[in-house]
């Protein structure tokens, strides 16, 4: 399988921006001033006066005949093949510090918007938590853990389901009978099912369905957090990251050992440590690539500000 | 008894005025079931009442019950067979043929379930074995094959018997001559089709045994409190046991009253098949306290929300009235010998069959929704599972279905044996004088 996404240099969030029927440069290289006025010619096509500017392969601005562009089909900037198979060389971790966490949702808000959620369902739920009557409460945002023992994977019977090179569990909604058996399997509740026909622009409805952008949400289909693999593949953090103003969330590669949240770049292994990390439901033996600080030293006293 | 009338006694007859309402009620409510289907098909499962957390409902509870029902087959043709229980013969065909309806129907709703039942095929696609839903596809499959051939060998010898009495050169006669004109009654092919069934016999029992445990894996091998049960395999089969042989019970009764059985379907029968239900109840109640009792008295924090639905809570009524009225009181009741004649059998076989569905529905909603996580950040609808009217005609809608089935089937068959009966009855005689 040819990676596109080396040749083409589209990433499926800017491919969302192209309208159907969009103007893309499908003969470029044969002339490096104007490939488009040449072909054209050679097609017969009549000039209908009217220019636009273009961006040439060597970077130079040209000016070519709207008559002359052909609009083209989306290309897919990466196969389904190689989005099943994930991002070589990488293991992505998340790191949740409940102490920083206000319960502002401003993860889940960013999340919904970028990946089309339907309304009133939610990939990332902020729970109020509390072990005991008399221990500390505390917020707790959940995303899909991306387990490395995924009791999800397991029981999907058509491998709509996966688990990736690179750590991400991901959802091929072209693949998924919408059996909701993965729902049933999933200890943390993550995942969420499209009940009704998504309320979907029709730019992002006539797009292929990626699996790393998750979208576009398909009727009939599960559903969850995906990581944001497409942000990764453009060297950029999750949505939920980027969104949260407290810097709650970190993400990271295991491999290279470090994880961030946009401001702070630190050592994974030595935050797990110093901060006593945990990961939820250990003892189902999931094996979550997600991990806890705990709520110690909070920096915000627990209360309600959301729905206040 | 005479051969003729017997045969006369017992050949497929022509629907009376009720046989026609009835008829044309399972119709309207498969119709009506089928299309509440479209609606379902073209608007998405929204229009049932499951939500993100009860994601799945009653049609799973009632494809578990189907898968149930169908075990009867099994019980009766193949373990009182082995085990010479020789009253079986008139309770055969009824019960194999409520098990080829139920297997059907149970792969029909399980389609009915999927968010995208146009995908049906990629489970050959792309089918991995590893998940219980493909061992699940393979061993219905399976089951549902050899139950055919159950109902379909021992039928052969009846066919002659359908195509002599038959109008000739009617349809009904091309179809006998159809599926069983080869049939000679030769006795190298008496041989061959004993042999067949005694195979089938011993083969059907570990098919149907992996079926009902196939069905609790499907559960069993997720982590939900209430589901994480070793027990659950044996759980299913007695159940699945209990609610088959009540089924039997309802439908003797049904038949011998439609058709004037009296003389085949007899008190005796009644008075048997009532004391299996009992064995079988009081082993389906012993699988029931293991499966709470032994959660309940630990009360691990997860286990604690769900079994308090069902003791005390939301799902009280219903799982009390499923462990009283359909285990206890049909035990009570079948114990005294009056209580094992046909009407209250029939009464308690009613209770058996409906207490086994509410029960279903109780193995798959209360775990819904008593997740590990606390249901919380979501939509008041989410907490709760109310099946809507569509969910109800289409489940109503497939069970009409299997009626339907076993109505077409007895119009168009003996639903006693004609040949096996009349072969007893011969071989009896000299004994019994
Ligand atoms: S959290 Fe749930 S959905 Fe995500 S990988 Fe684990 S089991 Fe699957
Ligand atoms: S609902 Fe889709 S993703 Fe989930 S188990 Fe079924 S086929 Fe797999």
């Amino acid at each position: 399988m040819v990676d596109l996404s080396k040749i083409v240099p589209l990433s499926p969030i800017q491919r969302r921006d192209f309208i159907k029927g969009a103007l893309l440069a499908g003969l470029a290289g044969c002339t490096p001033h104007d490939p488009f006025t040449n072909e054209a010619k050679k097609e017969n096509v009549q000039p209908s006066g009217e220019m636009v500017k273009l961006l040439s392969t060597t970077g130079e601005i040209i000016e070519v005949d709207k008559a002359y562009l052909k609009p083209t089909e989306e290309i897919p900037s990466i196969s389904n093949m190689a989005e099943r198979m994930g991002i070589e060389g990488k293991k992505f971790v998340m790191v949740i510090d409940l102490s920083r966490c206000r319960n502002l949702k401003k993860c889940q808000e960013a999340c919904n918007h970028a990946h089309f959620v339907s309304d009133f369902q939610n990939w990332i739920k902020v729970y109020p938590m509390q072990d005991a009557e008399t221990t500390a409460p505390f917020w707790q945002p959940t995303t899909c853990m991306h387990c490395d023992d995924p009791p999800c994977v397991k029981v999907c019977p058509v491998d709509a389901t996966f688990k990736r090179q690179d750590g991400i569990v991901g959802i091929d909604a072209d693949r998924c009978i919408g059996c909701r058996f993965c729902m049933a399997a999933c200890p943390y509740s993550v995942r969420v099912f499209n009940w009704d026909k998504p309320i979907i622009p029709q730019a992002v409805k006539d797009l292929p369905y990626s699996i790393e952008t998750s979208c576009p949400p398909k009727i009939g289909t599960v559903s969850k957090c995906d990581f944001c693999p497409d942000m990764a593949r453009k060297g950029e953090l999750p949505h939920c990251v980027t969104a949260c103003p407290n810097g709650v969330f970190f993400f990271g590669d295991i491999y290279e050992d470090t994880v961030t949240n946009g401001s702070e770049t630190v050592r994974f292994s030595e935050l797990i440590r110093d901060r006593s990390g945990y990961r939820l439901m250990e003892e189902l033996g999931t094996k979550p690539s997600v991990y806890y600080l705990p709520p110690v030293d909070r920096l915000f006293p627990f209360k309600n500000e959301q729905n206040s | 008894m005479s051969s003729t009338k017997i045969t006369s006694d017992l050949l497929p007859q022509k629907f009376g005025k009720t046989g026609r309402i009835w008829t044309a009620f399972l119709i309207l409510l498969c119709l009506n079931g089928l299309y509440c289907y479209y609606k379902q098909v073209t608007l998405g499962l929204g229009i049932t009442g499951m939500r993100d957390y009860a994601s799945w409902g009653i049609y799973i509870s009632n494809f578990v019950f189907f898968v149930a029902i169908s075990l009867v087959g099994s019980l009766i043709t193949a373990i009182f067979r082995l085990t010479g229980v020789e009253w079986r013969t008139p309770l055969t065909r009824i019960s194999e043929i409520i098990a080829v309806s139920a297997i059907l129907f149970a792969s029909i709703i399980i389609i009915v379930d999927m968010g995208r039942p146009e995908r049906f095929t990629h489970l050959f696609l792309y089918g991995r074995l590893q998940s219980p839903i493909m061992w699940d596809v393979i061993v219905i499959t399976t089951y549902l094959t050899i139950s055919i051939l159950f109902l379909y060998f021992p039928l052969l010898p009846d066919i002659p018997i359908l195509i002599k009495n038959s109008k000739p050169g009617s349809r009904v006669q091309k179809f006998y001559k159809f599926i069983g004109s080869f049939w000679k009654g030769t006795a190298a092919q008496f041989k061959i089709s004993e042999n067949a069934v005694k195979i089938i016999s011993v083969m059907i029992i570990p098919v149907a045994l992996a079926i009902h445990t196939v069905t609790s894996w499907l559960f069993a091998t997720t982590f939900r409190p209430g589901w994480d049960s070793t027990n659950f395999g044996a759980y299913f089969v007695s159940g699945a046991f209990l609610v088959g042989a009540g089924g039997v019970v309802v439908a003797m009764y049904v038949f011998r009253r439609a058709y004037k059985l009296e003389a085949y379907i007899t008190d005796k029968h009644f008075n048997n098949m009532s004391k299996v239900v009992v064995m079988l109840a009081l082993l389906y109640l012993y699988f029931n306290i293991n499966e709470y009792l032994v959660p309940a008295f630990k009360m691990k924090k997860a286990e604690e929300h769900h079994l308090h639905s069902l003791f005390t809570g939301h799902f009280s009524g219903l799982f009390w009235s499923a462990i009283i009225l359909g285990m206890i009181v049909p035990v009570v009741v079948l114990l005294f010998p009056k209580g094992r004649k046909p009407f209250p059998a029939f009464l308690m076989g009613i209770l058996v069959v409906i207490g086994a569905w509410f029960k279903r529905f109780l193995i798959v909603t209360p775990t819904m929704l008593s997740p590990f996580l606390p249901m919380y950040d979501v939509p008041e609808s989410y907490h709760h599972y109310i099946p809507t009217w569509e969910e109800w005609s289409i489940t109503i809608g497939s069970l009409a279905g299997t009626l339907l089935i076993i109505t077409i089937f007895t119009r168009l068959f003996p639903i006693i044996p004609i040949h096996e009966t009349i072969e007893e009855m011969e071989h009896s005689k000299p004994e019994k004088t």
